[in-house]
């Protein structure tokens, strides 16, 4: 596999080995520990719903006065489905109403009734889990009728309203002009908030917030979209933030198909507690793999506060380790959507050239996965007229070096939230450049030796550098002292430290159980 | 402010004095004749006379998107414009470090943060991370000052609390969310926490920064200073050294 761009097959093979071994201690320690928000989407496969008359979901309240009783480290299941015997009552929903009144106790029971309780549950999250494949199966449904796109990158644009009212036309208007992935971007203070909001939303901040009610609403907006359009539109969303293994459940439940989910963001962008988002990552990404969804991850986030020629390695070795993180919880390379962005200040001479490297190293180590090519956003100024150019140089790019999925860049970027015309705008340019260049990646070889070819390799070998360093101490360490984005984040601080538990050596979960048996 | 010389200008094509423009817009309706004439009938009343319609697009069903060109009747005062004009001497690193160290005597604090749910710290880090911005090193990096960036969805309360801990002589405070005002209400707030918390002798220097301020609402938002667009971490230590040394206001 010397490709394009002559990679050293064996140094490649090296960095993955490399990644593996940076990334299996964080594994171990993402299995012998559980969170709130893993166990409220436990019970939420087994079928609670609904939120209190404040707006506080009963998964939250259910899994809170387990907590007050037996703590965390058991895991909820067994607890609540031998009080739901106790109770002589089948309904969970209803068993939290019960234990938010304060008419429940909670035992960690042991012997017979825990076998009881413990196949009660299973069985119980076995319907939530059949129900997720349904709705694989009914993708692969819809997407052998409709078809997919026409063209390869997938366009991807991005709908923010705040209100999901408002959202819907938006979207299917972006579909109509287009786009083959619609994202929701969701509300700012979402991501910090430790439980999903209820029902339809009218009001966010810089986008909408994520619900379940939401997630159906858009998706069948969209379906009536893809028969109208005659190719499936796809829909994404965000798990991302506290509630991760909760909007991946909620994501398998309603049929998205595309969810931003990086194994370091919320760390380093949102000083999420470390292991509170390792171990939110591997359960997410094992209900990601169930329900056939493809994830986006986030590296092109390092490049908005780092610089992207300098620490264009970082990308790489987080790629590397996503990868890792993907396998390990079961997703296929087809479900890669690993991220990489066009970020190199433009004055920096050669900078198309430097992009062209980095773009293609990514296509040649990552052959099979769906590459996410992000825009250009921290050199974009209030000058549409140069940002407009800009963006057709990154769709440019992302036709040269066979992006998976593009998404659109606004010459409006940093000045207002998209406008009608923009996004107008924006596609036309899109459409221009792979209706002129698509298919130029067939054609495009960099010079063996040459500038390209010279940049990947280095690249490549400062990415394997810092995976031998990170390999000397750890992960966790590397992340401590700001090795990715520069952002300092230690494993005993952050938000979330509260919702982390190790493994009591009775532990059980179900969903776990279910989704490693696959 | 500023005086300049009494002078009018108008914008600037290809001649002086001619008066042209460029402005695109969309209007909510189909791309027909009588939407060019509507769009014409806009410009007019934009005051550009003649107006020429040099580009209609319809987008979606609805809506038509225009590119006009043409002359504006009106004329800029350059007399009556009205500018924060920066009041204080610009200072080198070295300068800002050999000002503090003499004359403060101790390493002048700073905490920085994104309030509210605004979450983009791309501003605050530009000019606190030792990175810094277009080749200019940020606050971090100046040894005499003694840097506290919480990051970003910081609470105002937890950020009165840091700064009280930091025993801060400046709070500078980035925002670049403004759906629904939110940065002129994220800011308010912060002002209004730190006037309650703290005695006017104690209250550090609070500063607020973001693409989308007015500079001039200094008094209306209750901060010392606002900076906009485009400011660089050399400015921001300048004006720290200026008001909190050199020019020390009467608190």
């Amino acid at each position: 596999m010397t490709g394009k761009l002559g990679l050293d097959p064996a140094l490649v093979a090296r960095a993955r080995e490399l990644a593996r071994r940076a990334g299996r201690p964080v594994v171990e320690l993402a299995r012998s520990h559980t969170t709130v928000s893993v166990e409220r989407a436990v019970l939420r496969l087994a079928g609670v719903s609904g939120a209190d008359p404040d707006g506080i979901p009963w998964v939250n309240r259910l899994v809170d006065a387990v907590v007050a009783d037996v703590g965390l480290g058991h895991g909820v299941a067994v607890p609540v489905f031998d009080a739901l015997v106790r109770e002589g009552i089948t309904d969970v929903t209803l068993l939290a109403q019960k234990a938010a009144a304060g008419s429940v106790r909670f035992d960690q029971p042991t012997g017979r009734a825990a076998t009881a309780a413990r196949r009660a549950a299973r069985r119980s999250v076995g319907v939530g889990v059949r129900r997720v494949d349904r709705r694989r199966a009914e993708r692969d449904r819809l997407v052998k009728r409709y078809g997919d796109p026409a063209q390869r990158p997938w366009i991807y644009l991005i709908v923010a309203t705040g209100d999901i009212y408002e959202d819907i036309p938006q979207a299917q208007a972006a579909a109509r002009a287009g786009a083959d992935v619609i994202a929701v971007i969701r509300s700012t203070g979402q991501s910090l908030l430790d439980y999903v909001p209820e029902g339809a939303t009218r009001e966010g901040f810089a986008g909408t917030y994520a619900t379940q009610e939401n997630f159906r609403l858009m998706r069948a907006a969209l379906d009536v979209s893809s028969r109208e359009l005659g190719r499936y539109v796809r829909l994404t969303n965000y798990a991302s933030g506290l509630c991760m293994p909760e909007m991946a459940t909620l994501a398998g439940l309603e049929r998205l198909d595309m969810m931003l989910n990086d194994s370091m963001y919320g760390i380093l962008f949102r000083d999420i507690n470390p292991i509170r988002t390792f171990v939110d990552q591997r359960f997410s990404r094992q209900v990601h793999a169930r329900a056939g969804i493809i994830i986006n991850t986030g590296e092109d986030n390092y490049l908005t506060t780092a610089d992207a020629v300098d620490e264009a390695h970082t990308v790489t070795v987080s790629q590397l380790l996503n990868e890792y993180f993907a396998h390990e919880a079961g997703l296929a390379d087809w479900q890669l959507g690993l991220g990489h962005a066009f970020e190199i200040n433009p004055d920096v001479p050669e900078s198309l050239r430097l992009e062209l490297a980095h773009a293609l190293l990514a296509r040649e180590l990552f052959p099979d996965a769906p590459l996410k090519w992000m825009p250009p956003t921290k050199h974009m100024t209030g000058d549409v007229f140069r940002g407009n150019l800009l963006d057709g140089f990154f769709n440019l790019v992302g036709a040269m070096t066979g992006q998976g999925i593009l998404l659109v860049g606004m010459m409006t970027e940093a000045v207002v939230t998209p406008w009608l015309s923009d996004r107008d705008i924006a596609v036309q340019n899109v459409r221009y450049v792979l209706g002129a260049a698509g298919g130029l990646h067939e054609d495009f070889v960099p010079a063996s030796g040459g500038f390209i070819q010279q940049r990947a390799n280095r690249v490549l070998g400062e990415a394997v550098d810092l995976l031998e360093r990170i390999g000397e101490q750890s992960l966790l360490s590397a992340i401590a002292e700001g090795t990715f984005g520069i952002m300092k984040r230690p494993a005993d601080r952050g938000k979330g430290l509260a919702g982390v538990a190790r493994h009591e050596a009775d532990y059980y979960n179900p969903a776990t159980e279910i989704l490693e048996a696959a | 402010m500023s005086t300049v010389e009494r002078k009018i200008v108008r914008p600037y094509g290809d001649t002086t004095g001619d008066g042209m423009v460029q402005v695109s817009f969309t209007l909510p309706v189909p791309h027909d004749k009588r939407a060019e004439g509507a769009a014409v009938q806009l410009a007019n009343k934009m005051g550009m006379d003649p107006a020429m319609l040099v580009h209609a697009k319809q987008m979606g069903d609805g809506f038509t998107f225009f590119v006009v060109y043409g002359r504006v009747n009106h004329l800029v005062d350059l007399a009556a414009v009205q500018v924060v004009e920066r009041d204080f001497p610009l200072l080198g690193a070295k300068e800002v470090n050999a000002v503090v160290k003499q004359k403060l005597r101790r390493k002048l604090s700073v905490v920085g943060a994104c309030i509210g749910t605004d979450a983009h710290t791309v501003g605050i880090d530009a000019i606190l991370n030792v990175k810094g911005i277009a080749g200019e090193k940020g606050l971090e990096y100046y040894r005499e000052l003694k840097v506290t960036n919480l990051g970003a969805q910081v609470s105002v309360p937890e950020l009165v609390e840091a700064a009280r801990q930091e025993r801060a002589d400046a709070v500078l405070v980035s925002q670049v969310v403004t759906q629904r005002d939110a940065h002129l209400h994220n800011t308010r707030e912060m002002s209004a926490a730190f006037r309650e918390a703290l005695p006017a002798g104690k209250r550090p220097l609070l500063i607020v920064g973001g693409p989308r301020f007015d500079e001039t609402m200094t008094g209306e938002l209750g901060v010392d200073r606002i900076f906009g667009r485009g400011t660089t971490p050399g400015e921001v230590a300048s004006y720290l050294v200026h008001a909190l040394i050199t020019n020390k206001r009467a608190k």
